[in-house]
């Protein structure tokens, strides 16, 4: 049957006028057979690697965006998380590979690379402490190298050693980019239950149960979920999540199609469809105003959970329907400094840290791109992080913590972070001291919710 | 190996139908937009399979099914229509009749 004349404005609309786009197209590559006790030889075979497999990810995708009309925003690499294959190597060596990931990037014009990574939720091995080690000043000399910790799981409970280790190394990620609003924390996230198929950054890595190769999809949509929403200002709140799950079935549709092509043209499998809705700071590109549109008058006030919960739950089951492969993350993105409804819920006293991480309980991810005042103590970052890693482990969800305490700054200052990261307002946070409760150490157990054989 | 298969079926069951663009129209109404378009379209030997256009006070809409099946790139033929929005002030695009398909059809 034909597309009618309305069904084709409908999408011509949503791209043009509703900010629809892909949010990103991430090819996903093991690097496992790269690992080689000669750290030369490993340097040399991860760039070799990265930079042939993903030769023609730029040039295919933009392809593919002028032939669908459609515009794909990112293009980005995941890799096998690096303390995988750190093995022996040093901390200067660790470094000197970051500096590789780096140079790939640059070299094939993608925008991040993510999986400078170690999973640490039980243990810390000896190659996952020398990246640990590694870590602040990595992401410091490095652009566009991204990273991610996983420090805890509903089925291994909470490695509080490795929270005590990730405040530290915060701060110090914080102080070497002082220059630069403590940026090198943008690029660094701490995990609860994270997952190995994720396109999204920077908490992207090509996890252990992945394939050679895969190209994985990110779509965005939140400008077309409210204009959506707002032809409908009187209904109720059946009628509110049924638009919305509509809106998000054709969003995902478009996500999958394109991301099949461009693996198809990549030669490489397709992987999984993440159907996050991704805001940017574009005007109306926000999620935070399709919960102000649902009926509050700033996001933060009471109701808020209640209406990104519906959200949620809408996006994810259109989403469902419209993908056979869902994967990643797939819930709703709550980052702070890319959401302008989110910033000026914030500017305007609406919203607090703690209803932030309120939210976190019934959306996907958790504190994103938060700042806070530079006097922080790494004790208080580490008790942020078990916190939101607690609700993840016992909700069996996803959370993280990616939160820039920014040198010199005071609550109520704004931070620009530049391009796709925004501008975010400082925040304060709990006076009062967690340090005995981090000084302690150790793992809590795994909870009940484990114990599910 | 499995994905891979599955992947490479979903492509050519959408390609196995011709390959059909959709080129979109939109600007203020005025004298000769179609007959602007259509050459184009009759200069790169493209065949017209369907047309319809509205006219919402003085906002002129059209969209045209084509047949692309023959365009090695329609990024040149886009391009093509760049000098015709510019004069006329409207917004041609051209794009792969998939996505529409892909949203509105299940």
């Amino acid at each position: 049957m034909n597309i009618a004349l309305s069904e084709m404005q409908e999408t011509i609309r949503m791209v043009q006028m509703e900010s629809l786009d892909i949010r990103t197209v991430t090819m996903g590559i093991s690097l496992r057979d790269c690992a080689d006790s000669n750290f030369e030889k490993m340097n040399a075979r991860v760039y070799e690697k990265i930079t042939s497999y993903a030769k023609e990810l730029k040039s295919v995708a933009e392809t593919v965006e002028k032939e669908f009309g459609i515009p794909i925003i990112n293009k980005r690499i995941s890799i096998t998380p690096i303390s995988e294959i750190l093995g022996n190597a040093t901390k200067e060596q660790a470094i000197e590979l970051a500096k590789t990931l780096d140079k790939a990037a640059k070299t094939l014009g993608v925008d991040f690379i993510g999986g400078y990574s170690a999973l640490v939720h039980k243990g810390i091995s000896k190659g996952d402490q020398t990246l640990l080690d590694a870590l602040p000043e990595a992401l410091s000399v490095t652009e566009r190298v991204c990273s991610s910790i996983s420090v805890a799981t509903t089925r291994t409970g909470i490695n509080m050693d490795a929270v005590k280790q990730m405040g530290l190394i915060i701060k110090d990620a914080a102080e070497r980019t002082k220059d630069a609003n403590g940026i090198a924390c943008a690029k660094l996230v701490v995990f609860c239950n994270p997952v190995e198929d994720n396109p999204f950054m920077a908490g992207a890595f090509h996890g252990t149960g992945e394939g050679e190769v895969v190209l994985n999809v990110g779509v965005s949509g939140p400008g077309v979920v409210l204009n959506a929403l707002r032809r409908y200002p009187d209904v109720d709140l059946g009628v509110v999540s049924e638009v919305i799950k509509k809106t998000a079935f054709k969003i995902t549709r478009a996500g999958e199609l394109i991301g099949r092509v461009v693996a198809q043209r990549l030669n490489v499998p397709f992987g999984i469809m993440d159907l996050s809705l991704a805001p940017t700071n574009a005007i109306n590109d926000s999620v935070a105003e399709i919960l102000e549109e649902i009926g509050l008058e700033r996001v933060g006030t009471h109701g808020t959970i209640a209406a990104l919960a519906l959200m949620n739950d809408a996006v994810k089951k259109g989403g469902a329907m419209a993908s056979s492969y869902v994967g990643g993350l797939s819930g709703a993105f709550i980052p702070v400094s890319e959401d302008n409804g989110m910033i000026r819920g914030i500017e305007e006293g609406s919203l607090t840290l703690s209803k932030l991480e309120a939210m976190t309980c019934v959306c996907s991810v958790g504190l994103d791109m938060i700042a806070v005042t530079g006097d922080v103590s790494p004790a208080s970052l580490s008790a942020m992080i078990a916190d939101e890693a607690a609700i993840g482990m016992i909700n069996k969800k996803t959370t993280a913590v990616r939160v820039i305490p920014v040198p010199g700054k005071k609550e109520g200052e704004i931070v620009e972070f530049g391009g796709l990261l925004g501008r975010a307002p400082v925040m304060g946070i709990n006076p009062f001291s967690s340090e005995k409760l981090i000084n302690r150490a150790g793992r809590i157990p795994a909870p009940l919710q484990a114990l599910i054989n | 190996m499995i994905t891979k298969t599955a992947s490479l079926k979903f492509y050519e069951v959408i390609r196995m139908a011709k390959r059909r663009a959709v080129v979109s129209v939109i600007g203020k109404d005025q004298v000769g937009i179609i007959a602007k378009v259509t050459n184009v379209l009759a200069d790169n030997n493209v065949n017209v399979l369907d047309i319809s256009q509205t006219i919402l006070q003085d906002f002129f809409t059209m969209m045209m099914l084509v047949d692309v099946s023959e365009i090695e790139s329609l990024e040149k033929l886009q391009e093509q229509f760049n000098p015709i929005n510019e004069e006329m002030g409207l917004k041609i695009n051209i794009q792969l009749e998939d996505l529409f398909k892909a949203m509105h059809r299940v």
